[in-house]
């Protein structure tokens, strides 16, 4: 008997509910394999969009009026939704923001800044991407913090170990990629907080990636902050969340000021509203909230354990296929790692390659990802990046290879 | 093949690529400036040796890039060689027209025969900055600065 409620996967049915994958690019079919970088947008996000924009829309948590009120139940419930997908125990815990930068910048200065004594370290890994490294910068710049590296392993595999090793007695935050937009690889998450945890140390987890591949659940993780971002998770662009403890959001000054994050304003004084209006100074981004709610149903209706073989399935195809090529090279070969395939070519420049595949109709990323020390640490200015999402298929990695050869044939 | 791409790729292009022409530093430059593409984190180093009337009596360059911007280097570094500063500032010029897809009006017999092989990143917008890296650098290196985007 099938325990399961949901039916199996269908990717080719998924794609029907992607328009743009219908499209074509210089006379090609689009194989889009850009979405570590941006995820397209099912009908169902955008017809959320438009029917909430068009019946129900007002300024949320100010008017006594009906359009008010609807439009403010609808972005309560949107935060009711992400509680739900990454298993956080309160609503309250939930603070919308403009993305997942906004998130960790928002830890960064309202949390973690006034913690910080000069000499007292963030640990951090090579895997990260710039949004989970500059704004730790600013505080070894700003405060003096000291920045503990953790490596990883040639393969790219993360050890929990190594980032234990990197905590000592002066570690204020340990901040960390649940997945890495390069590599593919997947954190122990669940292990480095229960080994930071024992230290009295608090995680940080930059869910940009993790949060579309991984099921979540922060009460089992028991982590400190996680950070999500919509445009990745098939949602709107311009709105993201941090997932923090009560306990830590109730502690921290605000980030941005302005309306809807006081409780009383004087001319003298001030005082600020609980978590989480104190962090969502100013409108925010209320159809977004509504769209990025519509992702998440729409992922929620789907059987994710299969989505996610789906794609295991695909990256184990296009794995094999890149190392049959004896002219390309994998960059990222951990044993849990998500469908990210970054490789270099030889003799041929991520770019040259990228634009030749392009002109096949096959989107890649090209470049260094945002992740410059990583680049550094593997030797390679940058990397050539297929990632694949619920709605790739088969045939799309076997564009991709032939798009490949294409290229050999052009600058080999 | 797309016919774009051949024009981008072709032969020219690809030997420039991969036997750069003055390659490596300048012991005596007199300029020299770094260029940083941020998009794909390619770095390119100009060299000049500026002599007293005003001429590039030598220049190389050294990096890692694309076959666009190596190849555009080493066209330019064989282009500028041997010319008073003032030319290659209007050759710049010309150029930056030619592959952002301008009719480079200034550019004339054997410079335009010799960069005429650019022309064709003019179909890639996303790939002009490759191709003016080297150029921008040179030029900053000929102002006394150090470092350009190949904006």
């Amino acid at each position: 008997m099938n325990v399961h409620a949901k039916p199996d996967f269908d990717p080719v049915a998924a794609r029907g509910d992607f328009e743009i994958l219908s499209r074509s690019v210089y006379g090609k079919p689009l194989v889009y394999l850009d979405s570590a970088a941006s995820a397209q947008k099912p009908r169902a996000v955008l017809d959320a969009m438009t029917h909430f924009a068009t019946s129900e829309y007002a300024n949320v948590h100010r008017g006594v009026h009906y359009l008010s009120a609807a439009a403010t139940g609808r972005y309560e419930a949107a935060r009711e939704t992400v509680r739900r997908f990454v298993g956080a125990a309160h609503a309250d815990e939930i603070v919308f923001t403009k993305g997942g930068t906004e998130a960790i910048n928002l830890v960064a200065q309202s949390y973690l800044a006034p913690r910080i004594e000069p000499g007292d370290e963030i640990v951090l890994t090579v895997m990260e991407h710039h949004s989970n490294i500059v704004p730790w910068h600013f505080l070894r710049e700003r405060h003096g913090a000291v920045l503990r590296w953790v490596d990883v392993g040639d393969d790219g595999a993360l050890a929990a170990d190594a980032v234990d090793a990197a905590i000592g007695p002066r570690t204020k935050l340990v901040a960390i990629a649940h997945m890495s937009n390069v590599l593919g690889t997947v954190a122990p998450l669940k292990e480095i907080v229960a080994r930071a945890r024992a230290k009295g140390v608090p995680v940080i987890a930059d869910g940009c990636q993790g949060a579309v591949h991984e099921i979540l659940d922060m009460r089992d993780l028991d982590i400190d902050f996680y950070v999500l971002t919509g445009h990745k998770l098939y949602g709107p662009t311009g709105i993201g969340a941090l997932y923090g403890k009560r306990a830590h959001l109730k502690s921290m000054r605000p980030f941005n000021g302005g309306g809807e994050m006081i409780r009383e304003v004087t001319r003298d004084t001030i005082s600020y509203a609980d978590p989480p209006a104190r962090f969502e100074a100013g409108t925010p981004p209320i159809i977004e909230a509504v769209g990025l709610a519509a992702a998440l149903d729409y992922l929620g209706a789907l059987d994710r354990h299969s989505v996610a073989s789906h794609e295991q399935a695909l990256l184990a195809h296009a794995t094999t296929e890149i190392e049959r090529l004896n002219w390309a090279r994998i960059i990222g070969n951990a044993p849990n790692k998500g469908a990210i395939l970054s490789f270099e070519a030889e003799g041929m420049h991520a770019h040259d390659l990228a634009t030749i595949l392009d002109r096949e109709g096959v989107a890649v990323r090209a470049g260094h990802h945002c992740a410059q020390p990583l680049m550094e640490r593997f030797g390679v200015a940058s990397t050539t990046r297929a990632s694949f999402a619920l709605y790739n298929t088969y045939a799309d990695v076997e564009t991709l290879v032939a798009a490949l050869h294409k290229a050999r044939k052009i600058l080999g | 093949m797309d016919e774009s791409l051949r024009e981008l790729y072709q032969e020219v292009i690809l030997d420039h690529s991969r036997h750069p022409r003055h390659f490596g530093a300048l012991v005596d430059a007199t300029h020299k400036g770094e260029g940083h593409n941020p998009l794909c984190g390619d770095r390119v180093k100009v060299y000049l040796h500026v002599d007293g009337e005003g001429r590039i009596s030598d220049v190389s360059f050294e990096g890692k890039g694309c076959a666009i911007s190596q190849a555009s280097a080493s066209l330019m570094t064989d282009l500028v060689k041997g010319r008073p500063v003032e030319e290659a500032e209007k050759l710049t010029g010309s150029f930056l027209q030619l592959v952002k897809g301008g009719d480079a009006e200034g550019l004339k017999g054997d410079d335009r025969e010799r960069l005429d092989v650019m022309a064709g990143v003019s179909a890639f917008p996303m790939r002009v900055k490759c191709a003016t890296l080297a150029w921008h650098t040179m030029m900053s290196a000929l102002e006394g600065g150090e470092s350009a985007n190949g904006i």
